[in-house]
C-alpha cells in the first residue's frame, strides 16, 4: 500500500515537473531531502512547501530536489552540485546536513542557504525551525485525559534536544491532567524505518501503553496501533489522517509552505539577510491537525483552548514552577524557559523514568 | 532450440566483453524506463554516464569526486576479495568501516587542538587497527569454535551501529555542539584533517591508500607464495590441505586483512570528506563494497574498474534527479539492472550458446 502511494506520488511529481521550461531569469530553488518525497511525514511536507513555492511563483520560479540524501559523506557533494546546476536559494532539510550546508556556503557566497533544524549561521546560510514542542503540548493534553491504562508509550528518535524537548513538553502536560501517568521511552535510533517503528509502537502496546506518541516519520506505528485496537496515536509531521478518526485522534503538522515561499521571495526582492527562524503555532509553522470525535467534546475543547493560548502567546509550554528529572530546580513559579535552554535541552524534567542514552 | 553448453575454460573475449554488452543492455532498459516515467530516454541516460565527466559545468567538480566516492569501495571490496576468493566469508566491512572511523577519529580528537605531525599516522593506525580488531572477532570464534563467519560478522555490524551511536553522543560529542550529537568536525582541525594532497583532484590519503591497495593485492596474488594459497583453497579446498595451507591461518589473514582495510576506509573517510562522527555517519559502503567486489570479479583490477563504475552511476544520477527530476528510486532501479545485467552476462564466458537445427516436436 505504500509503495503503491509512493509510486503514485513520484508519478505526479514527473508530471508536475516536466511541465516546467528553463529560462534563465528564472529564481532556482533547490531543496535537499534526507528521505523519500513519499515518506509520507518529515520529508513529504517539506516537499509539500517546494510545491506551494512553485504555485505561488508560477514561471518565475524553478525548483529542482534531490531526494534520500544521505547525512554522511555524501551530502556535501549532493549540496555542491545543487549550487554548481544554478540555484539561488537552497533549502537543506535535516540536522544532520549542517557542517556540509556551511562548508559548500562558504565556497558559494553568492547563493542564498537555508539549513533547517540546525544552529549554524553565516552571512548567505540561515537556519529556521519550528516550535513542534508548542504541539507536543497539545498532545500531551489529550494524551493525559484519554489513557485508561495511565501508560503512555513514546517512540523517540535520536536523543538530541529536539526530541527531548517534545517528551518533557508532552509529559509536563499530561501529568499536569492526570497526576499517575506514566511514560514508556523506546528509541528507535531513526527518522524513517517503518519495521523498525512498528516493532517499537508494539513493544509498548504489549507493556501496556493506550496511548503512543512518535516523533518518527512513518505512519507504521498508526498501523500497528490500528492493528491492536483501542489504541490512540497521533500523527507525526503530517497529518497522517488516513488513520482517523482513529488510531489517530489528532496531529502535528509541519507548515513550511509561509516560511519557503517568504525566504523564495525576498531572494527574488534582493531582500534575503541571514537569520535565524523559530515559529510555533501562532505563525503557522507547526499546526495542530484536526481533534476526531473519538476524543470527548470537553476534552476536545480544553486542548483547543490550549493551542489557542500557545498560539497568541498567553501561555508558554514550559511555564514553572518545573523541575529538572534529579529534583533540582529549574523554573520558578509562573517563570517560563528561554530559547537558549530549550534549543540545548539535555536533561528530562522530573518525573520521567529513565536516563537520556549516553548523556 | 537454443542450449548452453559448458566451456571446458572460462572465455576470455567474453569475460572482458560482457561487461560492456551489460552496460549497453542497462541503456536500452533503462532508457525504456525512463520513457515510461517520461522523461527523455537519451538525455538521461547521457546524465548518467556522460555529464560527471564531461559536463562543462559539473565534470570539473564531479571527476575528482568519482574519485572520493570510489576510493572508500574500492578499499574495503580488495579486502574483502581476499577472502571471497578463499571462501571466506566477510559480510561485516560496514561494522568494521564504523569501529575503524570511532577508534581513528577518538585518537585524533583526543588530542585536539595539537598541532602534531604525528596525529594523523597515529589516526591512520588506530583505524586500522580497529577494523582488524572487530574483524577478529568472527575471526577467533571461527578458528576456535567453529561458528560461522557470515553471520557473526554481519551481527557485529549492528553492535557497531549501536557504539557509534552511544560515542556521538557520548564519548567524542563536540563539547561545544550545544547538546546535539556529533564530534568535532575535523574541518577545523587542521593537524588530523585527510585533506586533498593537491587541492581540486580529489586525491586525499584514502584515494592513495586505495590505489597501493590495489597494487599491493595484485602482486599478492599473482607473485607471492600466500595469494597462491588464497587462491587454491577458493579453488580447491583439498587441494590446499595437501600442499600443507594452514587454514586456520588462512582465516585470520583474510578476515583481519579486510577488516584493516574497511577499519582504514572509515578513518579516511571521518577524517576527509565526511569530517565528522555523527550517529548514522555510515551509508552502507561496507555493503556496497561486497557488489563492487563481485563486479570485478574478485579482481584488482576488476575491482578498482568497478568501484569507479559505481561511483559513476552515484553521481550521474544526483545530477540525473537534479536536472531531470528523475526519483531517487528508479535511479536505484538503474543501478540495479546494471547489476543484474552484468552477472546474467557472466553466463556468456561460462557457457557456449548452440543453436540446434532440428525443431523438437
Amino acid at each position: 500500500m505504500r509503495a503503491v502511494r509512493t509510486l503514485v506520488a513520484s508519478f505526479a511529481m514527473v508530471a508536475g515537473l516536466s511541465g516546467a521550461a528553463i529560462a534563465q531569469d528564472k529564481t532556482k530553488v533547490g531543496f535537499i531531502f534526507v528521505g523519500p518525497v513519499g515518506d509520507g511525514g518529515w520529508t513529504y511536507e517539506h516537499n509539500q512547501g517546494r510545491l506551494a513555492v512553485e504555485e505561488e511563483f508560477g514561471d518565475k520560479v524553478e525548483t529542482i530536489y534531490q531526494e534520500s540524501v544521505p547525512e554522511g559523506a555524501d551530502a556535501e557533494r549532493a549540496i555542491t552540485q545543487m549550487a554548481l546546476s544554478g540555484a539561488d536559494l537552497i533549502f537543506t532539510t535535516s540536522f544532520g546536513y549542517m557542517d556540509a550546508t556551511v562548508a559548500v556556503a562558504e565556497k558559494f557566497p553568492d547563493i542564498k542557504f537555508e539549513h533547517a533544524t540546525g544552529y549554524k549561521t553565516a552571512p548567505n546560510v540561515s537556519v529556521y525551525s519550528a516550535r513542534f514542542y508548542e504541539g507536543r503540548a497539545v498532545q500531551g493534553h489529550i494524551a493525559g485525559k484519554m489513557t485508561k491504562s495511565n501508560i503512555i508509550g513514546y517512540i523517540a528518535s535520536f536523543p538530541i534536544p529536539e526530541v527531548i524537548r517534545g517528551i518533557n513538553a508532552a509529559y509536563i502536560h499530561a501529568k499536569k491532567v492526570n497526576p499517575d501517568v506514566q511514560f514508556k521511552i523506546i528509541w528507535a535510533y531513526t527518522w524513517f524505518d517503518p519495521a523498525k517503528e512498528a516493532d517499537a509502537a508494539k513493544a509498548l502496546i504489549e507493556q501496556g501503553a493506550d496511548v503512543i506518541l512518535q516523533h518518527t516519520d512513518s505512519t507504521a506505528p498508526q498501523a500497528a496501533a490500528q492493528e491492536a485496537g483501542n489504541i490512540i496515536t497521533f500523527g507525526q509531521a503530517s497529518d497522517m489522517s488516513e488513520y482517523a478518526p482513529m488510531p489517530r485522534v489528532s496531529s502535528i503538522i509541519d507548515n513550511w509552505a509561509p516560511y519557503y515561499i517568504a525566504r523564495t521571495k525576498a531572494v527574488m526582492d534582493g531582500t534575503w539577510e541571514s537569520k535565524s527562524t523559530w515559529d510555533g503555532i501562532g505563525a503557522g509553522m507547526v499546526g495542530i491537525g484536526e481533534i476526531t470525535d473519538a476524543v470527548p467534546a470537553d476534552v476536545k475543547a480544553e486542548a483547543e483552548a490550549l493551542r489557542d493560548s500557545l498560539a497568541d502567546g498567553s501561555y508558554h509550554a514550559f511555564t514553572g514552577p518545573l523541575n529538572k528529572q534529579d529534583g533540582s530546580a529549574w523554573l520558578a513559579e509562573g517563570e517560563t524557559a528561554d530559547d537558549g535552554t530549550l534549543a540545548g535541552m539535555s536533561f528530562y524534567v522530573e518525573g520521567i523514568e529513565g536516563e537520556i542514552p549516553s548523556s | 532450440m537454443i542450449h548452453l553448453e559448458k566451456r571446458p575454460q572460462p572465455s576470455q573475449f567474453w569475460a572482458g566483453f560482457t561487461p560492456i554488452l551489460a552496460v549497453i543492455a542497462t541503456m536500452i532498459a533503462g532508457g525504456f524506463m525512463f520513457w515510461m516515467l517520461g522523461k527523455p530516454p537519451l538525455e538521461a541516460i547521457r546524465t548518467i554516464f556522460w555529464d560527471p565527466l564531461f559536463h562543462e559545468t559539473f565534470g570539473p567538480y564531479s571527476r575528482p569526486q568519482l574519485l572520493v566516492k570510489a576510493a572508500p569501495l574500492i578499499l574495503i571490496a580488495i579486502g574483502l576479495s581476499l577472502g571471497f576468493r578463499a571462501g571466506i566469508w566477510n559480510i561485516g566491512a560496514e561494522g568494521q568501516y564504523i569501529i575503524g572511523a570511532i577508534c581513528g577519529a577518538g585518537v585524533g580528537l583526543a588530542f585536539y587542538p595539537s598541532e602534531s605531525v604525528l596525529i594523523f599516522p597515529a589516526m591512520v593506525l588506530a583505524g586500522a587497527l580497529g577494523g582488524w580488531i572487530w574483524a577478529m572477532i568472527p575471526g577467533l570464534l571461527k578458528v576456535k569454535f567453529g561458528t560461522n563467519e557470515i553471520l557473526v560478522s554481519l551481527m557485529l555490524v549492528y553492535v557497531a551501529e549501536n557504539l557509534l551511536a552511544s560515542v556521538s553522543q557520548g564519548l567524542l560529542k563536540n563539547p561545544e555542539g550545544m547538546g546535539f550529537p556529533g564530534s568535532r568536525n575535523f574541518r577545523d582541525f587542521p593537524a588530523a584533517y585527510n585533506a586533498e594532497l593537491i587541492s581540486g583532484t580529489g586525491m586525499h590519503w584514502g584515494v592513495a591508500a586505495a590505489f597501493v591497495a590495489v597494487i599491493f593485492a595484485y602482486v599478492l596474488l599473482t607473485r607471492h607464495m600466500l595469494g597462491f594459497q588464497v587462491r587454491l583453497t577458493g579453488e580447491a579446498p583439498r587441494a590446499a590441505r595437501f600442499a600443507g595451507v594452514n587454514p586456520s591461518r588462512l582465516i585470520l589473514f583474510c578476515l583481519g586483512t579486510s577488516g584493516a582495510l574497511a577499519g582504514l576506509a572509515g578513518l579516511f573517510e571521518v577524517s576527509g570528506p565526511s569530517g565528522q562522527v555523527t550517529i548514522d555517519f555510515n551509508s552502507g559502503y561496507g555493503f556496497t563494497a561486497i557488489i563492487v567486489a563481485f563486479l570485478g570479479r574478485l579482481h584488482p583490477i576488476g575491482i578498482l574498474l568497478a568501484g569507479l563504475l559505481m561511483a559513476l552511476t552515484y553521481i550521474g544520477g544526483e545530477l540525473a534527479q537534479l536536472m531531470l527530476g528523475l526519483p531517487a528510486a528508479a535511479i536505484q532501479m538503474f543501478q540495479g539492472m546494471l547489476m543484474f545485467f552484468l552477472l546474467a552476462m557472466d553466463v556468456l564466458s561460462h557457457y557456449r550458446i548452440r543453436f540446434n537445427k532440428t525443431v523438437p516436436a
